[in-house]
């Protein structure tokens, strides 16, 4: 009984190094390597369930893909498999950005890798803002939560406004308000 | 306190508020670093962002360790990713057989509807902040009023380039490509034009 424990656990940190190994952005783009592992190979779950645990895996704060191997590995195992399951998935990240992180500082002096940077750096912008539009996509839905979107943008960018702050905020007024307008869109449905 | 326990703390933080995913916890580390300009500069945030989405595994997880091993190495790095993932850890767990109702019921519900536009204001706020000192090399004000700060800076380079980059990622065909081929590319156009 105690051996088989650890021997599930074991399989969820392998399992979900895997995931973490060979995903390239985390969210859903880890659910083809995530179906691999925890359906096809180890039938932890079933498909339906899987996109159930990722649409609750957004309604906790935090980091989606450890949220996901926190709810698979607890469910195995309990603690010690949410533990080796979100362990799991965050080892390549630690292990391959220390390395990649080593590597640029020990040349960031270098004029050839400055000029490489400050080109990336552009690009990178580019890249945030293009990821920016897909969340908005999702999330912007009437005027109400566009206002809420340009409020919390101006009050940060020109007012250094600490996120914190815009995030309880923004609980409160969805708690306050949002309710209604939800429950009426629902009863008119 | 430490500066290493302050800066898990503040990932610990990160973690209880960054809600959406991907780039969430972006605008809390841009954050930091206006609250502490000694840890990390504008132009790290850049790097780490780089270097994030040129890596496997979640994003938010490769930031926290890019800055965890910018500051304090190996130690750093797994102390600071572990920091992000515990609060959520830890509400998994309290939540655990009521997640379920948790997560359908109609107060959550409406939270989550106004914490989602707020969380796209706040990438975009701090994806601003990475466009200033793209364009603005060597600046390292926090919000647009430092504006004096930049006079003289301005990289038209860096403009002209940034607009290219922001069409191509919407483009039908392009905007499919992998962020690290676009990385890749930034690269050879910051060494050839000499950004």
């Amino acid at each position: 009984m105690e051996k088989n424990k650890l021997k599930l656990a074991l399989d969820l940190y392998v399992s979900f190094f895997k995931v973490g190994l060979l995903t390239f952005g985390g969210g859903y783009a880890m659910l083809p390597m995530l179906e691999r592992e925890c359906l096809d190979k180890h039938g932890w779950t079933t498909r339906q369930e899987m996109l159930d645990i990722f649409a609750l895996a957004q309604c906790i704060p935090g980091i989606i893909a450890a949220n996901v191997a926190v709810y698979i590995g607890k469910k195995q195992a309990g603690v010690l498999g949410a533990l080796c399951a979100v362990l799991g998935v965050i080892t390549p990240s630690i292990v391959l950005i220390s390395l990649l992180t080593a590597l640029l500082l020990n040349f960031a002096d270098l004029p050839v890798v400055r000029h490489a940077l400050a080109g990336i750096r552009v690009a990178v912008t580019a890249l945030i803002f293009a990821s920016v539009y897909k969340m908005a996509k999702g999330a912007l839905k009437d005027v109400w939560t566009v206002l809420i979107t340009v409020v919390s943008f101006l009050l940060v960018a020109l007012f250094g406004t600490s996120p914190v702050a815009i995030v309880l905020a923004a609980a409160l007024i969805g708690f306050l308000f949002f309710g209604g307008l939800k429950s009426r869109k629902e009863g008119d449905a | 306190m430490s500066t290493f326990l302050l800066l898990c703390l503040n990932f610990f933080k990160t973690g209880l508020f960054a809600v959406g995913g991907g780039l969430a916890t972006l605008p809390f580390i841009n954050d930091m670093s206006n609250a502490h300009p000694d840890w990390f500069s504008k132009a790290d945030i850049a790097n780490m962002v780089a270097i994030s989405e040129s890596t496997p595994g979640p994003i938010g997880i490769n930031m926290a360790t890019y800055i965890g091993y910018h500051m304090y190495g190996i130690p750093g790095a797994v102390c600071v990713s572990l920091s992000l993932v515990l609060p959520a850890f830890l509400i998994m767990l309290a939540l655990t057989g009521i997640l379920h109702q948790y997560a359908e019921h109609p107060v959550v519900k409406s939270i989550f509807t106004a914490l989602r536009p707020a969380a796209v204001g706040l990438v975009a706020a701090a994806g601003f902040s990475v466009l200033l000192i793209a364009l603005f090399p060597g600046f390292e004000g926090s919000t647009v009023f430092d504006f004096p700060q930049l006079s003289g800076l301005f990289s038209w380079k860096a403009l002209a380039f940034f607009a290219v980059v922001a069409v191509c990622v919407q483009l039908p065909k392009l905007k499919d490509l992998h962020p690290i081929v676009y990385i890749a590319a930034a690269a050879v156009v910051g060494i050839v034009f000499q950004f």
